[in-house]
């Protein structure tokens, strides 16, 4: 991308501006339409879904819980009841399928406060940044599990910004804005989607549960690719997209396997020349050269 | 990679281990931090009570997921969730029984909520919940013990005559009064926090502390005689001797009812003696 041209520019120009957002209005359409279900309660009074993003019962019936918190407090010691064990059940099975970090980019509330700090980045060109392995999330995740068995308490849980956030929208914030606002600043100025892509243990979490999942972007016309860069900049994860768009030579798929991979369709949006789209992940397995046209059209949910 | 040097691969592998200590040292700090901002979330602090089931403090903070389900099916929006300003774990419940406190549902419709056991469904009966404990912390400004007839957290205790009774006592100030004072009774007290809610005073001289806060324990090896002796049947030091009362020809005295016999000539008022010892010897 050359630095007088806006990233995405020519994507509108091709499919125009709501064709070039399509999968960003509706993840915000997904985002804030959770939100709202659970805020409806304490605001109108009508009570369709319970709780929060931990554990949450909809219309009394569907429990949800957030499989990383609960496995937190069997580690430190204690059995959770039927019903939780229940919606973790549901929660795993639903993102084994849909892509583990569907939740970040469709559920997750920091997302959008992440996502505003990397288009502040792109807006103002902020290019400073600390760079660090973005395998740190793993480490985080695996010293939060190793805490929770010696310390005997959910002790993530103190500090949490995505339980504190969403938690706090629905119950009463305090002062946990200051800790989104670090969050905020962090990837703003500090490093690159530093929170969501370095940091987070729940996405880790989710990243681990989603490894095969059945979801998947895919670049099925990678042919078609015109090497613009505007997929690598609006990426979260950029890492993910080079072997499944540039792999052909070494005889990789075009399927993005990676589980950290957040099935947010940016680059889908971003893409003038429509490479990219959601299917299966089994799908091109073999076909490098000719793509079989259009992967599996998916609902606005994966 | 198989065509690069040894050397070269040697520093690839130095750099990859260095990029792992430093993960591992930055991710081990934090988690020492975050370990010991934890503990110290471990006590409770004395204002907030948890609601009804409730496991042991440490307990439950590795039981509590902090989803607020039993914040929503409280019918009297009791509880509130922890804020992170605030002294207790981030996210769990709790309430304060000066503000409002637990109405005591028969159906516990918080436990019933709650997911993960944190709050324990074994607990079915509310009258055997232990929230905290009712303590009479102040006893210079606590009405009752001033000699008044306040009464009112008795009044409101859901126990009544249990968890609070009304114990008799002599006013010695006076001479010539009862003094009625409320007396908290551990085995039923719920911690409910009426009492601490309806104190009349500015500030509540009764108050609803967490349990661990509020009990003394005796020593185990501690065993008291009475209550020995009442398993035993008898005395357990024999033979039992009997106290011989030097009192005047006529009169008789007994643990329980007291002096009796001829009419008690009340002593003519001395002037500096106690009148609160009236029909003892002096």
């Amino acid at each position: 991308m050359s630095a007088d041209k806006k990233m995405g520019a020519d994507a509108v120009m091709a499919k125009g501006w709501l064709g070039a957002h399509k999968w960003l209005l509706l993840r915000r359409i997904s985002q804030i339409g959770i939100l709202a279900l659970f805020l409806l309660g304490p605001l109108a009074g009508i009570w369709i879904v319970k709780g929060n993003l931990a554990y949450s019962l909809t219309l009394d019936t569907l429990p949800l819980s957030d499989p990383y918190v609960l496995l937190q407090s069997m580690l430190a010691r204690h059995m959770p009841e039927k019903l939780a064990l229940i919606g973790a059940a549901i929660v795993i099975g639903f993102y084994a399928l849909a892509g583990g970090r569907a939740y970040c980019a469709w559920v997750c509330p920091v997302n959008m406060v992440t996502d505003f700090a990397a288009w502040l980045r792109r807006l103002f060109s902020i290019k400073s940044g600390a760079r660090f392995s973005r395998m740190t999330r793993y480490w985080i995740l695996a010293m939060t599990l190793v805490l929770a068995l010696a310390s005997g308490t959910i002790a993530w849980e103190m500090l949490n910004p995505v339980s504190m956030l969403h938690r706090g929208l629905i119950f009463g914030l305090g002062t946990a804005w200051t800790i989104i606002l670090a969050v905020f600043l962090f990837d703003l100025f500090v490093s690159p989607d530093g929170w969501c892509g370095h940091l987070c243990p729940v996405g880790a979490c989710y990243s681990l549960i989603g490894k095969t999942s059945l979801v998947r972007v895919n670049a099925a016309k990678r042919d078609a690719c015109n090497d613009c860069m505007d997929c690598f900049v609006v990426c979260p994860e950029p890492q993910v997209i080079k072997p499944a768009l540039k792999g052909a030579a070494k005889g990789l798929g075009p399927v993005i396997t990676s589980a950290n991979c957040t099935n947010c369709g940016r680059c889908i949006d971003v893409c003038s020349k429509e490479v990219f789209g959601f299917g299966l992940r089994f799908n091109h397995k073999a076909d490098n050269n000719a793509p079989q046209g259009h992967a599996t059209a998916l609902g606005n949910r994966p | 990679m198989n065509t690069q040097r040894p050397d070269s691969k040697q520093a690839a592998r130095r750099q990859f281990l260095l990029d792992m200590a430093k993960t591992a040292c930055g991710v081990g700090m934090f988690g020492l931090g975050l370990g010991l901002y934890a503990r110290q979330a471990h006590a409770l602090p004395p204002a907030a009570i948890r609601p009804p089931g409730a496991l042991p403090e440490p307990d439950f903070q590795g039981a509590c997921i902090r989803c607020g389900m039993c914040v929503r099916d409280c019918p009297y929006n009791i509880l509130e969730l922890a804020r992170p300003e605030d002294d207790l774990a981030t996210g769990t419940p709790y309430f304060v029984a000066r503000k409002i406190p637990c109405e005591m549902c028969e159906d516990i419709p918080c436990i019933k909520a709650c997911p993960t056991g944190a709050l324990d469904h074994q607990l079915t009966d509310i009258n055997k919940a232990k929230m905290g404990l009712a303590a009479l912390v102040d006893q210079e400004t606590c009405l009752n013990f001033l000699g008044l007839r306040c009464d009112v957290c008795y009044r409101v205790c859901p126990v009544i005559d249990k968890a609070i009774t009304l114990e008799r006592v002599h006013n010695f100030r006076t001479g010539k009064h009862t003094m009625f004072l409320p007396t908290v009774h551990s085995e039923h007290c719920t911690g409910c926090g009426k009492c601490e809610k309806s104190c009349v005073l500015e500030v509540a001289a009764i108050k609803v502390l967490p349990f661990l806060l509020a009990k003394g324990e005796l020593g185990k090896h501690y065993q008291l005689g009475w209550e020995e002796k009442k398993k035993a049947g008898e005395s357990l030091v024999a033979p039992e001797i009997e106290h011989q009362y030097n009192l005047p020809e006529g009169f008789k005295y007994e643990q329980g009812p007291g002096l009796s016999g001829e009419a008690v000539a009340p002593p003519a008022a001395q002037p500096g003696a106690p009148q609160a010892l009236h029909g003892d010897k002096l």
